[in-house]
């Protein structure tokens, strides 16, 4: 079992696990006195205010903040101690939309959502809808974490689920500091179970993709010459294989946020994300083509508006009226955690966004 | 004029070189940007040979700006301070290669 590194701030009453509050933070300072354009103001001069939805393509879920792992740059604050988890009867309501939806991806995401006791229930029936490419976010040391788990990558086969799950490094070092004594080396044995029953395999169907994002202050480097390193090492040393690797960008909110002001790396981080605003991005930015749906059934433009609670600035607000023509003729909200997406290459959860 | 010869804050205004002689600094900027890009060598190799010429140079800016790059191409930092030996082993091997000079003046001097 991987060593827990700490509790959320939630469970710690810090006060940033107030979404007010981290709005005030993003809000003021060096956004407030004008050293720094707001995201606003920049994608005003960009003419690209206000941000508005395209095609709906991407249906996320977001099935519970609860979380093996409690690792330090989370958005989601998630760990053991939270409680927020979809309910079987929210499930059903998501199911109907998954069946009548126009997107053609389902994205299922935590938390870790594999610890929703209702999780495994929840992937057959949805899995029954024709989504084109069904995605599950899994952490991979979930897979190690318990007897009950073990089996996940044969009940991921056969469902066909496209599995998609965070790596931060190819070393030992760099990850545990991120995520955790121990969670290497089980991302490692889980990796190799995926491996084993098909996933990520040169010609296979079975989607394997990794997740990296930096372990630090700074921003991702380039995906594809990442991905060339990833793959390389983790053959050479593991016999390892993967399809993809997404490199996204932590955006300024909740525990990366608390980790940012505590090592006084804030202002910097800003000012990194704003230098690197590409106008190319924002064109194809994910709150463009995604809703967020979170464990109690409201609406978000992503899910880090969800965390900061920001809901859809819609008449549409929660699955009970969901309807996605009104929910299309939005505006998307924004803050100045949006320059994490428009930054160099761009940054979502497929990883960059212009090529 | 500042109390400290190297601010931080003075990186950010390095690309205003070319405020007071635009065509040689945006010739430099230019021609910098393309020596970075990805070659016969790799822009992580370049970037190491970046880090360790910064620690030989001793330049603040850039020890600043290469630390940081090499960290977003995910290079570790065993492979960082190798670099930076690199580095030092050629500057002291070449500070120590010229005691041949001298062993030559001395030899040449003495009886």
């Amino acid at each position: 079992m991987a060593k827990l590194k700490q509790q959320s701030l939630h469970k710690r009453e810090n006060q940033l696990a107030n979404s007010n509050r981290q709005l005030e933070i993003l809000n003021g300072g060096i956004f407030e006195n004008g050293e720094l354009p707001t995201f606003a103001k920049k994608i005003t001069q960009t003419n690209q205010f206000p941000l508005r939805p395209k095609k709906l393509e991407i249906l996320q879920i977001n099935v519970g903040y609860m979380c093996n792992q409690v690792c330090e740059h989370c958005h989601v604050d998630a760990g053991p101690d939270r409680k927020e988890i979809m309910t079987w009867e929210t499930m059903q309501k998501c199911l109907e939309i998954i069946k009548n939806t126009g997107a053609h991806t389902l994205d299922l995401t935590g938390g870790a959502p594999e610890m929703n006791p209702n999780f495994r229930r929840f992937v057959e029936k949805a899995s029954l809808a024709g989504i084109k490419d069904f995605i599950v976010r899994s952490n991979l040391t979930i897979i190690r974490a318990n007897k009950k788990y073990h089996d996940l990558p044969q009940f991921f086969k056969k469902y066909n689920v496209h599995v998609v799950s965070s790596m931060p490094h190819w070393t030992r070092g760099k990850t545990d500091k991120q995520r955790g004594e121990g969670v290497f080396d089980m991302s490692i044995t889980a990796l190799q179970q995926l491996n084993a029953v098909g996933y990520g395999m040169p010609d296979s169907g079975l989607k394997l993709d990794l997740v990296y994002n930096p372990n630090g202050a700074y921003l991702p480097g380039d995906q594809y010459s990442m991905e060339k390193e990833f793959k390389s090492a983790l053959k050479a040393d593991f016999n390892i294989q993967f399809h993809n690797l997404f490199a996204i960008t932590n955006l300024p909110i909740s525990r990366f946020l608390d980790y940012l002001i505590a090592s006084e790396n804030y202002e910097d981080y800003m000012y990194q994300l704003v230098e690197a605003y590409n106008p190319k991005a924002v064109k194809s930015v994910m709150c463009s083509n995604t809703i967020s749906i979170s464990w109690d059934g409201y609406l978000y433009d992503c899910d880090f508006n969800q965390m900061l609670g920001l809901k859809v600035a819609s008449k549409v607000t929660h699955i009970n009226q969901y309807n996605e023509s009104i929910l299309n003729n939005r505006d998307i909200v924004i803050s100045q955690h949006c320059y994490g997406c428009t930054a160099g290459a761009g940054s979502s959860c497929q990883g960059v966004v212009t090529t | 004029m500042a109390k400290n010869y190297y601010d931080p804050a003075d990186l950010k205004k390095f690309g205003n070189i070319t405020q007071w002689s635009e065509e040689l600094g945006n010739k430099f900027f230019e021609y910098y940007g393309k020596v970075f890009e990805e070659g016969a060598l790799t822009a992580r190799e370049k970037t190491l040979i970046a880090l360790a010429v910064s620690h030989t140079e001793q330049c603040p800016y850039c020890i600043d700006a290469y630390t940081k790059d090499a960290l977003q191409r995910g290079v570790t930092k065993e492979q960082m301070m190798e670099a930076v030996h690199v580095g030092a082993a050629i500057k002291s091997g070449a500070t120590l290669v010229h005691g041949t000079m001298m062993m030559n003046k001395v030899n040449k001097l003495e009886m």
